[in-house]
């Protein structure tokens, strides 16, 4: 496999934008991550415990006039940049299988902040009602208030908490 | 004229497709731009490493600065586009969870999804915490929501809030990110860390 640099940081961002833009041209939204993640989970709450899934106030609006939570844009979004990642790997050169972290820890110190970080940004984006891809760089696009706001505070947050995680970085 | 989808009525199946093609379009770009690597991206906050910057920055205006024209040639009708509602405490309180989650995670969901694509196990994890985080949210949503449903604002925008035109808020955003564009070139310079950043591993 043939092994490439990353994209110019300024052309990926165009291209990144573009997709952005048609995403808006075609289907009249932005593009989204996280809420992918929570339709798998509400589909699969309510495919083991349907009563739990009907009567929750949060689980049964996913299921209001017979939907079913996976036949979803973002749902099949989510796929698509599964593939969409992988092309861009192979064609660079950089699918591997690998634990990346800083030679300062170990690999279960990696996978356990990995683990938590995961827990803490998607119940912080369900709250948000999007993450950075859906409420930070979609909102941005379309000068939502949300979306500038979120931003502000996603990375103002990071920096401050920055200093207490650096070992796990640098 | 667009949005295509809401404007054709296109059959659902339509939309879907075209969901799933805009995802390898999405994931594709942020794995070019480099986005699968938790270390490159934990750069940001550090210093070391401000591509997410420059590629999230980049790539809002384009999609800013292409819809206003889309709009202005009659091409896309932005009263159609989705507007994210704004709640003031959920903006604020879920953004600063993220945060933590990020510095901790190394990766925002999209990044993990992109990373997991490519075979970061630790992205694997990240997103199966993801998981977890999603179903505690629904699980403890009756708890939680004062705090989602307050402050509601609707869908505001920016440009109406300060009360400029949406051209001269492209303008101060443009002229606002060459600059910042400039800082993030200087503190790669100043604090970098080519051991980390390095993109061949040698092997």
């Amino acid at each position: 496999m043939q092994k490439r640099n990353h994209m110019n940081p300024y052309f990926a961002g165009i291209l990144l934008g573009l997709v952005l833009l048609a995403a808006m041209y075609f289907s009249g939204r932005g593009l989204g991550a996280s809420g992918g993640l929570k339709y798998a989970v509400v589909a699969v709450v309510g495919a083991i415990d349907k009563t739990h899934a009907a009567e929750s106030p949060y689980y049964s609006k996913y299921f209001e006039n017979g939907e079913k939570p996976l036949k979803n844009w973002l749902f099949l979004e989510v796929l698509g940049m599964v593939l969409g990642g992988f092309i861009s790997g192979a064609f660079s050169g950089r699918l591997k299988f690998k634990i990346e972290k800083s030679p300062g820890i170990s690999n279960n110190t990696r996978l356990l902040f990995a683990f938590l970080g995961g827990v803490f940004f998607v119940y912080g984006a369900q709250l948000a009602r999007g993450c950075t891809s859906g409420a930070a760089l979609s909102g941005m696009a379309v000068f939502s208030v949300a979306g500038f706001v979120t931003m502000i505070s996603i990375f103002g947050s990071a920096y401050l908490f920055a200093w207490f995680f650096r070992k796990l970085w640098i | 004229m667009g949005p295509l989808s809401i404007i054709s009525e296109f059959p659902e199946w339509v939309n879907l497709l075209i969901g799933f093609i805009i995802g390898v379009g999405f994931g594709f770009a942020l794995e070019q731009a480099g986005f699968s690597s938790s270390r490159k991206l934990a750069g940001m906050f550090y210093g070391y490493d401000t591509t997410v910057f420059k590629v999230f920055f980049t790539a809002a205006l384009v999609a800013l600065v292409g819809s206003q024209f889309l709009s202005f040639f009659g091409l896309l009708d932005l009263s159609l586009v989705f507007v994210n509602p704004y709640y003031v405490g959920a903006a604020l309180i879920g953004g600063v969870i993220m945060g933590a989650g990020f510095i901790m995670g190394g990766f925002c969901p999209g990044t993990g999804i992109c990373a997991l694509s490519i075979g970061k196990i630790d992205a694997f994890v990240f997103l199966f915490g993801g998981l977890v985080g999603a179903f505690l949210f629904a699980e403890t949503y009756p708890l939680i929501e004062p705090i989602a449903l307050g402050g509601f604002k609707g869908p505001m925008k920016v440009d109406e809030w300060l009360g400029m035109s949406p051209g001269v808020f492209t303008l101060i955003l443009i002229l606002a990110a060459v600059f910042l564009f400039w800082i993030a070139e200087l503190a790669e310079k100043k604090f970098g860390r080519p051991e980390i950043t390095a993109e061949f591993d040698g092997d």
